[in-house]
């Protein structure tokens, strides 16, 4: 395991030394929270109303953008084809790319989601629960995302073929989150059946995404 | 005409700015801390505090000149860059580079400080008012600067499309300004911040104006400072590895 | 084909445990021979299968560690029997068998497109034969290729952002973690060999080409594997820096280590094996012994 550990290490300290990424995905879940008021007019009421909805697509968007390069620059610069040689299988390899992924990207962007509930008149008290569901649903939008980078490594407008790809997989994730918000704002307390649900399909993924990108990768390199 | 160029062209070379700037530095910084310290005595202990908003008045003291340094740090990177692309002026990239982040800072200080005003006075921490939303717009923009130029390996390149970028900005924030205000009054009337402002406020405001641009030039000079260093010492590590290449060669033939 | 030979495997692997139940009379010798068949077993099937659907049961820390210079390594060979490689519709390597044994140097020749690239991608398991097998010796067989293995491609593997040290250590943790000298220890080895000691703490971006090619060749020696696979190692490389690969190549095979090269170029290797590749040989090209191989037609 010590592999695993040590390309952990090294993405997240690539992540930090190339900050750009994640400011980008950050800056871009802002515009896109900011663009919606503009679009519907500044009714706080409405606004207060859709924010969990909103805050919830745009999380998955601004997690999308940041996918492509989960597996793009190991591929380019050769270190993928060592990985596929070293002792450790290339499914841990890539739960540990999902892992440094969801660490440097799906954290920073729930923790950003209460900020941005300020701006839509989000109900403080729903506060707790935004960001709960929404780091309980991360590890499913990292993991599930790390297939379709892992698919359209070598596509041609791969972005754009990977948001077709990966969105539809991202459902159940943003159904389940809205609705265990929804539970929270009813005021029931403690883990409700949608939140359960939620941490079970992240588990899911994190189990089983890793074999499919893996495959997928190692179809590639052949 | 003649000495005004030779002012420039001494100020263009960097050794010369970093001995100037060596020289000023400590005063702007001085007269900034002394600027703000009073300009702060005067707000808590003798401006009388607003006979609508009571002590929450006292943000303005910070809110409005972080507005203002908002609006200065994107005119100091258009000007830059103007200089860079016009005149190549090999001082302005460093200018436009290290003003974007102390911009970006100041007009989220200004977002920051405007939504703490805003709870008491609207109820809650954010209102889709046109200024906070133009405010909020030249934020972004100053995010697109960085973002842009942080993604480009060629540092010379990076410069000039990001000079680009804040030329088209300047360009299109009137505009964005115009319809921001279009928009939000289609939805509401706008809140009254227009009200005229008393002596007894007008003076620690305008202290605290002075003291918070002479604070932004400072890390505006420190902050170019750095950057001639940093371009230096990548110089000099470029220069070391071209020369450990050629050492190797040589040592190994 | 593959799929009766599979078979059969499975079905010795049943009767071989079944025997070592009846000979050892215990269930230990019962499961220990049943699991190293299992894995034996799987190891083959994950080879054979491109989609790579199985999921690596075995535990990765249960691994054998590899060893260096040990009494193992003295009797490594690994051989190709008949081994077919088609790209798309096209035979790349049609029925090649080759031999390479612990201690020898194997330098692939030939012409552009005769599949060097190709061979040596296939024996990193990057590529799934079309027929033929790719086996190591008799004690061996459970261990993949791949895992044995350095691959030296054509891309160096090295991060712009990290410097030239924290590249190096990455490499040591990721593909060395078992063995015994220090990370550190290797990690300066490696880069004073390559003349690199002085860059260490530098950005690996801000290098040269040949330093980069170099830093990706320090590779090799921060950690130990009984195989290399080099495909052109010495592109983009001085004279001076291929006599370092050189030396490097020599102390690997003096260690009863096993290379197998695509190169141009001799290498400095007092004996080099070829074998050339490629569509038929013209009339003595190459130097040295050359080991019969099976071109494209």
């Amino acid at each position: 395991m010590t592999g695993f550990w040590a390309l952990l290490k090294r993405d997240l300290t690539l992540a930090v030394r190339e900050g750009s990424a994640l400011g980008t995905a950050l800056g871009f879940y802002l515009v896109v929270v900011a663009m919606l008021p503009l679009g519907l007019g500044p009714d706080l009421k409405l606004l207060s109303r859709i924010a969990p909805g909103v805050l919830w697509i745009a999380l998955l968007l601004a997690a999308l953008l940041s996918l492509p390069r989960m597996f793009e620059a190991d591929h380019e610069d050769g270190s993928l084809e060592v990985m596929a040689t070293a002792p450790l299988p290339l499914e841990l390899a890539v739960a540990a790319k999902a892992l440094a992924h969801w660490i440097s990207t799906g954290i920073p962007l729930a923790l950003m989601a209460p900020v941005l509930g300020l701006m839509l008149n989000l109900d403080i008290t729903l506060t707790p629960a935004l960001v709960g569901t929404m780091l309980a649903g991360t590890p499913a939008i990292s993991f599930l995302g790390s297939v379709g980078a892992a698919l359209t490594l070598k596509a041609r407008r791969g972005g754009l073929l990977l948001a077709l790809l990966v969105l539809p997989l991202y459902i159940p994730t943003l159904i389940f989150g809205i609705s265990a918000i929804g539970f929270a704002s009813l005021g029931q307390d403690g883990l409700s059946a949608s939140l359960l649900i939620l941490l079970a399909i992240s588990v899911a993924s994190v189990a089983a995404a890793p074999l499919a990108s893996a495959a997928a990768l190692r179809l590639q390199m052949s | 005409m003649k000495s005004m160029q030779t002012l420039t062209q001494r100020l263009a070379n960097p050794t010369r700015f970093m001995e100037l700037s060596r020289a000023i530095l400590p005063w702007i910084a001085a007269g900034a801390a002394l600027f703000i310290a009073y300009a702060m005595y005067l707000v808590f202990f003798v401006a009388p505090p607003d006979y609508q908003q009571g002590e929450t008045v006292k943000i303005m003291y910070i809110h409005v000149p972080s507005a203002w340094l908002a609006l200065m740090g994107y005119s100091i990177i258009a000007l830059s860059s103007f200089g860079l692309l016009v005149f190549r002026h090999p001082l302005a990239d460093v200018s436009a580079k290290a003003a974007a982040p102390i911009g970006a800072a100041f007009t989220l200080a200004a977002l920051i400080t405007g939504s703490l005003w805003g709870k008491p006075m609207w109820g809650t921490y954010w209102v889709w008012d046109a200024r906070l939303t133009s405010v909020l717009i030249l934020f972004f923009l100053y995010l697109g600067l960085i973002a842009l130029r942080s993604s480009l390996e060629d540092e010379a390149l990076a410069g000039k499309l990001t000079a680009v970028l804040a030329l088209v900005g300047v360009a299109i924030l009137p505009i964005i300004k115009f319809s921001v205000d279009w928009w939000n009054t289609l939805h509401q009337p706008s809140t009254g911040f227009t009200s005229s402002v008393d002596p007894s406020m007008r003076t620690p405001l305008l202290l605290s104006a002075i003291g918070f641009t002479l604070l932004f030039i400072a890390l505006h000079l420190k902050g170019m400072q750095n950057e001639i260093l940093r371009r230096r010492v990548k110089t000099l590590r470029l220069a070391e590895i071209e020369r450990g290449d050629r050492a190797f060669s040589e040592r190994v033939e | 084909m593959f799929r009766a030979d599979r078979n059969e495997k499975f079905l010795a692997a049943l009767r071989l445990a079944g025997r070592a139940q009846q000979d050892a009379g215990g269930p230990d010798a019962f499961f220990a021979v049943a699991k190293r068949e299992a894995s034996q077993l799987y190891r083959r099937l994950k080879s054979r299968t491109s989609t790579a659907v199985l999921v690596n049961f075995a535990n990765p820390l249960c691994r054998r560690p590899i060893r260096a210079g040990s009494s193992w390594v003295d009797r490594l060979f690994l051989h190709a029997d008949n081994l077919t490689v088609e790209r798309g519709t096209r035979t790349v390597i049609s029925a090649l068998s080759f031999t390479a044994k612990a201690g020898e140097a194997l330098l692939l020749v030939g012409p552009n497109g005769a599949g060097k690239t190709t061979l040596i991608r296939t024996l990193a398991g990057f590529i799934t034969p079309a027929a033929g097998t790719i086996s190591l010796n008799a004690e061996f067989t459970d261990q993949d290729v791949a895992e044995a293995c350095h691959y030296v491609g054509h891309l160096t593997g090295i991060k712009a952002n990290l410097t030239a040290e924290q590249n190096l250590v990455f490499w040591a943790e990721y593909l060395g973690a078992r063995e015994s000298t220090p990370i550190e220890d290797r990690v300066h080895d490696a880069l004073s060999h390559f003349g690199l000691s002085q860059l260490a703490d530098y950005p690996a971006g801000l290098l040269s080409a040949g330093q980069k090619r170099r830093l990706g060749l320090a590779r090799l020696s921060v950690a130990h594997r009984p195989i290399w696979l080099l495909d052109e190692p010495t592109v983009s490389l001085d004279a001076a820096s291929t006599d370092l690969l050189a030396k490097l190549i020599r102390k690997h095979l003096a260690n009863n280590g096993l290379v197998i090269a695509a190169t141009h170029l001799p290498l400095g290797l007092e004996d080099p094996t070829y074998l050339r590749l490629g569509p038929a040989p013209s009339t003595g090209a190459a130097p040295g012994d050359t080991l019969s191989g099976g071109g494209a037609p």
